[in-house]
């Protein structure tokens, strides 16, 4: 395991020390077009966000139900890709320097960017960790070597197919936080069992002292209240992209006031 | 060609799935502990004397091999007399050389316990067999196939569904074979505890290439033996159509140590490489991640998959299965391309001159030799892997031709 202090670790040691869970939200870069990604992601730690996880559009992104490949979709055709992706990041840490980023996505435009050039953005520009969806443990040498070389923190997805042994190998290559995938299956589509979901983060947490964040198809509050009873935080994705499909004609501002009220009554119920 | 005779060819893949440094396992973490097990059983049924005895018997009863290798004597008398043995896949049951595959994997799907069978279908070929094999052992079979290739291969699609398979549209990307594999993943992905996919060609994460590989390398096995019957030697020359590459594979599998062997792998060329609109990965692509594996894609700047174009639904796909990214890199084997229209002349000319109407799929790999007829002489035996028939193309050829059927 890494030793590495950033955004993330200072967000979940405030969070604890006020009893609070942490809201993570994703959002795809460049959905529904640059200009209107780049305000949402500004606005979002105003409407309670502590931890942004940022998508990073890919053509085939096998783990992402219709929403989210919509989303994917959406972002490519107004022009988005990683370096437009880290520049929209670059603009964000001009106007906040606390909320941690976390860039999320599939190997394959990351690997074509570069892996050095890659992760040496990231320092530079203050992303703090990755999600590679498709980068297993057993695949973890390509980028092993960068992750710990640019202090960027190597955050895994736990699955409930995820044995103990498993469970141990993953432990290895992570740093920062766990994502548990709460349902067998893809991004916004099924419901997550908050009793099921609570036996598996108690067991993770039997085995690590990384926080945990529970996530794919949680999408109200009172959802994210059960499983906060447990976990460290919830992440909220197609429900939020949801909206930004929806109003996606809207004038920036509109679109983020949507996702404003949205999100307030997790902030409320979780703080 | 190069030449190494130091190689063993048949050493990869490694124990993490790699040939060379293509191929691997890049896939999200739930279906890693699936993969593994899946691997883990194949390792069993490969030495098991049970499952092998069971494939053999359903090779022999139900698809009828071993396939006839036959000299295709009119045709060689466009190729500057060298002789052109067919290996007759197209004879298979089902119509192509996938449902060697499918009861490979299907057996295994039964020996891990598994009820449903997910499988994705370009051409049709695959998911028909899948769905016959789905019919012999009573499993649920659900393809997932493109809108436009349901288009282009509506009497595979109909007798899908008289065999009972549930066939769903995809509509996303382009609706063809990759948004096919795209989606028959997801669902994998949504069902692992009771599901098994078959991927019908040699591409995916490991342990697929491989397995795949191994299934249809029957193919190459049984070619050799027969050549060496009717010729007392080895052939100068094999070819075959390239779409992820397991037909190719099949055939050439058994001969990649023999080293005097020259082997060609045909991509298809649609309107031409230099154009936009082709599927030649390995002659237009760069190496990257796709489908659980490390290989030559057809992609753009920023890593977005592109759009693979053929005539033929089976070749339509912008990536290739990870073993000839190796050989194409090691030399052992030269990829070459042939067109749409190349492909649709060898179409007509097989169909004339041999009374075999063969798969618009094949019909590349013919359409390169014809084209480089010159380059052959009468001393030379070509293998040509004649992996499907022709039946499935039929209305879209009819249509290209502005004939009614
Ligand atoms: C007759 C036939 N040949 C070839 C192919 C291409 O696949 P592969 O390259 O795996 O043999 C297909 C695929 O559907 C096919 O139906």
């Amino acid at each position: 395991m890494n030793i590495m202090i950033n955004r993330i670790e200072k967000t979940f040691e405030k969070l604890k020390a006020d009893g609070d869970k942490a809201l993570v939200s994703f959002i795809t870069a460049g959905d529904p077009n640059m200009e209107k990604s780049e305000q949402i992601l500004c606005d979002l730690p105003k409407y309670g966000v502590d931890i942004i996880e940022v998508g990073i559009p890919f053509s085939d992104p096998m783990a992402d139900g219709p929403t989210i490949q919509k989303s994917s979709n959406r972002a490519i055709s107004a022009g988005s890709n990683l370096s437009k992706t880290l520049k929209i990041i670059n603009k964000f840490r001009r106007v906040n320097s606390k909320t941690p980023i976390v860039l999320m996505g599939y190997f394959n435009p990351i690997f074509q960017f570069g892996l050095e050039k890659f992760f040496n953005s990231c320092k530079k520009i203050g992303v703090d960790g990755i999600i590679v969806v498709d980068l297993p443990p057993e695949e973890n040498e390509l980028i092993n070597v960068y992750t710990k070389r640019y202090g960027v923190h190597n955050i895994r997805l736990i699955t409930p197919t995820t044995d103990k042994k498993r469970l141990r190998k993953i432990l290895k290559f992570t740093s920062g936080f766990l994502y548990y995938v709460s349902i067998t299956g893809i991004t916004g589509t099924k419901k997550p069992s908050v009793l099921e979901v609570k036996k598996a983060v108690s067991r993770i947490k039997a085995n690590t002292n990384l926080p945990v964040v529970v996530g794919f198809g949680i999408d109200n509050y009172k959802q994210a209240a059960a499983l906060n009873k447990i976990s460290d935080g919830c992440v909220i994705g197609s429900a939020i992209i949801k909206i930004i499909e929806s109003y996606k004609e809207y004038s920036k501002s509109k679109i983020s006031k949507k996702i404003e009220d949205f999100l307030i009554k997790f902030s409320k119920d979780n703080k | 060609m190069k030449k190494n005779k130091n190689i063993n060819y048949k050493i990869f893949p490694d124990k993490n799935g790699r040939f060379g440094k293509f191929g691997g396992r890049f896939v999200a973490e739930t279906l890693m502990p699936l993969l593994l097990k899946v691997e883990e059983e194949y390792k069993k049924a490969k030495n098991s004397k049970k499952f092998k005895s069971k494939l053999k018997y359903y090779f022999e009863s139900y698809i009828g091999r071993p396939s006839p290798l036959y000299l295709a004597e009119r045709l060689s008398s466009k190729l500057n007399g060298a002789k052109l043995y067919l290996k007759r896949d197209e004879l298979n049951h089902t119509g192509a050389h996938k449902i060697n595959n499918c009861v490979g994997q299907i057996l295994l799907a039964m020996q891990m316990g598994k009820q449903r069978i997910v499988a994705e279908t370009g051409a049709g070929q695959h998911g028909l067999a899948t769905a016959t094999v789905c019919a012999l052992f009573n499993l649920n079979c659900v393809i997932y196939m493109g809108e436009v290739d349901i288009k282009r291969q509506a009497p595979n699609v109909f007798k899908m569904k008289l065999l009972g398979a549930q066939i769903q549209p995809v509509k996303s990307g382009r609706a063809t074979l990759k948004d096919a594999m795209n989606e028959a993943l997801r669902d994998w992905v949504s069902n692992v505890k009771d599901t098994f996919y078959v991927i019908g060609t040699a591409a995916g994460p490991h342990p697929y290439p491989m397995m795949v590989r191994d299934f249809q390398s029957v193919i190459g096995d049984e070619a050799k033996k027969q050549i060496l019957k009717y010729e007392k030697r080895l052939p100068n020359y094999l070819v075959a159509c390239i779409g992820g590459g397991s037909n190719a594979l099949g055939l050439f599998y058994s001969f990649l140590n023999d080293y005097d062997v020259k082997i060609l792998g045909v991509e298809a060329g649609g309107e031409g490489v230099n154009s936009k609109k082709h599927a030649a990965s390995l002659a237009k692509g760069k190496p990257g991640f796709l489908h659980g594996n490390y290989t030559y894609l057809l992609q753009d700047p920023n890593g977005q998959i592109n759009d693979a174009h053929s005539i033929s639904a089976g070749l339509d796909y912008p990536g290739i299965g990870p073993e000839h990214s190796w050989l194409k890199e090691i030399g052992r084997v030269k990829y070459v391309s042939a067109t749409d229209k190349e492909a649709l002349s060898a179409f007509k000319l097989c169909s004339k001159l041999e009374g075999i109407i063969p798969a618009l799929e094949p019909s590349h790999a013919l359409a390169y030799l014809i084209k480089n007829s010159k380059k052959f002489s009468k001393k030379d035996i070509i293998i040509m892997n004649m992996c499907g028939r022709g039946d499935k193309d039929i209305f879209a050829i009819s249509d290209k031709l502005g004939v009614k059927v």
